[in-house]
């Protein structure tokens, strides 16, 4: 019976320990194999990538004025079978923010942003190779950026 | 590395699971300047975010310095209850974080 118990915390601990391991590979290994791919160039381009035609299937929430340009909430929806969702704010230096793939760029992402100034932010959805895109001009009275 | 940092939630609604979730991280862009030495803060910032539900992918992200301080993020994705969700960043000074919870 006793030798039976310590057998039995045995095996509890050593599955614990190999969850955490699984955990930690999860975590670590798997971006940084995908780190590289990080598009450098596009979010240092002080220009907008190809928009491509304005669509009334895109949505784009945003404040109409930002009383703090550090964090915008913006919420993208759209009902398109995107392959990737980009949310750009024109009048930032480097205007692209962020760039969403994979089923949860699906239907709607949310997330905050930094605007320096009253511009647009602008959603562009990339579905079957083409560009679509939706904006909401957004008023900023204080800069994000830079202070 | 640094206490925990990230919370999510999951929660399923009709195979629908939206995912919300809050990090701790500064976001410095690199082009914000400490007044105190003149010098420039390092950029440092999340560049990017995966999260997996159930073991498969749900979402992926390339995030620039434009993203707010804190950032939250929330989006929907395909699951269902009980999956285990984990959510997890890399920043460009090469440090990473993550967190998994359950769908609920």
């Amino acid at each position: 019976m006793n030798t039976d118990m310590k057998r039995r915390v045995f095996l509890k601990g050593s599955l614990a320990a190999g969850t955490v391991g699984v955990a930690v590979s999860a975590g670590l290994l798997a971006p940084q194999a995908v780190m590289a791919a990080w598009p450098k160039a596009e979010f240092e381009a002080k220009k907008m990538g190809d928009l491509g035609a304005a669509s009334g299937d895109i949505n784009v929430k945003a404040p109409d004025i930002a009383e703090n340009g550090a964090v915008v909430p913006v919420t993208v929806s759209h009902s398109m079978n995107a392959d990737s969702v980009a949310i750009y704010a024109s009048a930032n230096g480097t205007p692209l923010v962020a760039q969403f793939m994979g089923p949860g760029a699906q239907s709607e992402v949310s997330t905050r942003i930094k605007m320096g100034k009253t511009g647009d932010v602008i959603a562009v959805v990339k579905s079957g190779g083409k560009m679509h895109h939706a904006k909401k001009s957004v008023k900023v009275t204080i800069g994000g950026c830079g202070g | 590395m640094a206490k925990k940092s990230i919370k999510v939630r999951a929660k399923e609604k009709g195979g629908v699971v939206t995912v919300k979730a809050l990090m701790n991280h500064p976001m410095e862009t690199g082009l914000r300047k400490n007044k105190k030495t003149g010098k420039m803060f390092p950029a440092h910032f999340i560049n990017e975010v995966t999260a997996t539900i159930g073991g498969a992918n749900a979402i992926h992200a390339y995030w620039s310095g434009g993203i707010s301080k804190n950032p939250y993020l929330a989006f929907d994705a395909p699951g269902k209850k009980g999956d285990e969700l984990t959510l997890s960043w890399t920043d460009n000074q090469g440090n990473s974080e993550s967190a998994t919870t359950k769908v609920k």
